[in-house]
């Protein structure tokens, strides 16, 4: 069975966000920079399942050199190989027709990925890739098992959950509580060096998007205190001052 | 050229959040000087969709084909692509929901459409120009994005736009039919296990969030009747998810559920950056925390410092005495 995950390389979850001065940029200055949570839960899952099945976890990132030290904690988990698309990722189209084009020369059996990435929240690539391959996309998955041919996935919707069984093919996207994300280990660091990291050039560079600048939302006014022997007060105040009830 | 909105339905009728898209799509249509035209699949009542009217939208196609009662990926794009093709639809609206994400970036893909998620206000255009304004890094900065193809799909968070109704106006509803085949039904769910009963946190005006300051789930009565006096949703904090003291379903922040409500009530939750990820968008904050120190005070509009199992039922009792 042959894996293959994306991960995309997103600000520690701690991260305050700015920009920089014109507003165009993302201020990466201090940032700490991790694998994005979402596809921690699809990397561990398929280490998980090619340990069960056999077979081989490939990782793939788009993105810059400044990414490599995530994709060698993703061989450090327990990735065998890695691929890294080197173009900046700027729109979801682009990262998207990267991966379809390298997962469709790889021959992959499952396509794992996290449901979306914590920084530009897109929510898009797994569907674009399974069409841009015209294969199914699950997502966003809570659970997936294989059997033979077959993957058994939990969907989540609104209110509840589906199960979906589908041939092979398949690209799924991961979110909690798939599994517990892993922690490298001293063997996994060091195994992880010698493992294969691929650097391969983009196909094309078509986006569709184009971000003109970032704002922040406006700070609040400050906190209103109400004393807690007159906790009631604060569902009066909830109704004819703030207006929400 | 026209504008497309997709209309999702529960139990037959039209699901809040795209009431707000038909609005969205009602008034990028008329400044594009053209008209709405909603689809709608599925399982639901001609005369649920009539009144979609009151959201400026003059025409409704209808595909009530029953193998699209529960959501198949390939199979609604499908319908929504013909669709979009008949109406010569140069702008396509949806929520930004599970089922919407799934439609949009396919579709996209089909379209050779700009597509953007999360879009949290009315777009700018002018000329060929046409911007929108989406949230970014789990909701603590916005991005103003140019879509620069022809086609253009946009996700509309919820309660980003209000309802905008003229009363009594109706839509025309036709009845349409993409021709699906079996194969379009290959990933098609088995069983479908609903929550009943309670509000859709998804779809909630109102939510009453607890955390770990909770203690343990023989608290949680304290949440849940809250939540029932206000008419609100329940949620909770992710390690609270992770105990298995509520539903993964229930879990909000940067690595959960995405909540913008008008008001977010959080008992015994510390405000860690990751929590606040997911509801910083709400737009009154009230929390409830024994430690006058909690982050999440920083970010709330009204605050209590006092030991839940207190105030709670002294809340409880207030919200009971309000006319409803
Ligand atoms: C990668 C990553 C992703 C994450 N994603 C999320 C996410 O999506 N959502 C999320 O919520 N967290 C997330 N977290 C976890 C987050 O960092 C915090 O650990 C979590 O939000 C804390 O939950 P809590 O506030 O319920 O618990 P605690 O931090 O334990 O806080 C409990 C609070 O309750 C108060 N309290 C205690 N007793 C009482 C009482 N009797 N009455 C009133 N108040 C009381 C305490 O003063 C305290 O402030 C993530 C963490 C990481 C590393």
């Amino acid at each position: 069975m042959k894996f293959l995950v994306c991960i995309s390389n997103v600000p520690d979850t701690t991260t305050k966000i700015s920009f920089t001065p014109d507003g165009k940029d993302f201020n990466t200055a201090g940032v700490q920079f991790v694998i994005n949570p979402y596809d921690e839960y699809a990397l561990t899952r398929a280490i998980e399942l090619k340990e069960a099945l056999g077979g081989t976890v490939t990782v793939l990132n788009v993105g810059e050199a400044d990414a490599e030290p995530n994709i060698r904690k993703a061989l450090a988990i327990g990735a065998d190989d890695a691929i890294r698309v080197n173009i900046k990722p700027t729109d979801a189209f682009l990262v998207s027709t990267q991966i379809a084009h390298y997962a469709k020369e790889g021959g992959y059996d499952l396509i794992l990925m996290g449901r979306e990435s914590i920084d530009y929240n897109g929510f898009q690539v797994h569907g674009m890739v399974g069409e841009l391959l015209g294969i199914p996309t699950i997502a966003p998955a809570m659970k997936l098992d294989i059997n033979g041919t077959t993957a058994t996935v939990e969907r989540e919707i609104e209110g509840g959950k589906e199960i979906i069984e589908a041939a092979l093919p398949l690209v799924v996207s991961a979110q909690q509580p798939m599994t517990e994300p892993r922690i490298p280990n001293m063997r996994g660091i060091m195994t992880a060096r010698t493992k294969p990291l691929q650097v391969v050039e983009a196909v094309g560079q078509d986006s569709k998007t184009q971000v003109q600048g970032y704002q922040l939302p406006p700070a609040k006014s400050g906190v209103k205190m109400i004393d807690a022997e007159n906790a009631g007060d604060l569902i009066k105040l909830l109704r004819n001052e703030a207006k929400v009830l | 050229m026209s504008v497309l909105v997709v209309i999702e339905c529960a139990n037959g009728e039209v699901k809040k959040s795209s009431l707000e898209a038909a609005s969205y799509g009602s008034k990028v249509a008329s400044t594009l000087g053209t008209t709405a035209t909603a689809v709608a699949i599925g399982d639901v009542q001609a005369n649920a969709l009539t009144s979609l009217g009151e959201q400026g939208i003059t025409k409704v196609l209808l595909d009530n084909d029953s193998r699209l009662t529960n959501f198949v990926g390939a199979a609604y794009v499908k319908v929504i692509a013909a669709a979009a093709q008949q109406e010569n639809s140069s702008v396509i609206i949806a929520s930004n929901s599970n089922i919407g994400a799934a439609i949009g970036s396919r579709l996209a893909v089909q379209l050779g459409a700009s597509l953007a998620t999360n879009v949290v206000a009315y777009p700018e255009i002018s000329g060929s120009s046409f911007k929108v304004r989406r949230g970014v890094f789990s909701g603590k900065a916005f991005s103003d994005v140019e879509l620069t193809s022809d086609k253009k799909i946009i996700l509309v968070k919820k309660n980003a736009v209000d309802i905008e109704t003229s009363a009594g106006a109706t839509a025309n509803v036709e009845n349409f039919s993409a021709s699906l085949t079996d194969a379009d039904f290959a990933a098609a769910p088995k069983e479908t296990i609903k929550q009943s009963g309670d509000i859709l946190l998804t779809e909630a005006d109102l939510v009453v969030s607890g955390g770990r300051g909770l203690k343990g789930p023989e608290n949680w009565h304290l949440i849940e009747d809250l939540a029932k006096a206000l008419g609100a949703a329940t949620a909770c904090s992710k390690p609270v998810a992770d105990v298995g003291w509520r539903p993964h379903h229930e879990h909000v922040g940067q690595t959960g559920i995405t909540v913008s409500p008008n008001l977010y009530i959080a008992v015994g939750i510390s405000g860690a950056i990751q929590h606040l990820a997911g509801v910083n968008s709400s737009k009154v904050i009230v929390v409830i925390n024994k430690d006058p120190e909690a982050p999440f005070f920083k970010a709330a509009d009204y605050g209590i410092v006092g030991d839940a199992t207190e105030v709670v039922p002294k809340l409880i009792e207030a919200a009971k005495a309000l006319d409803k």
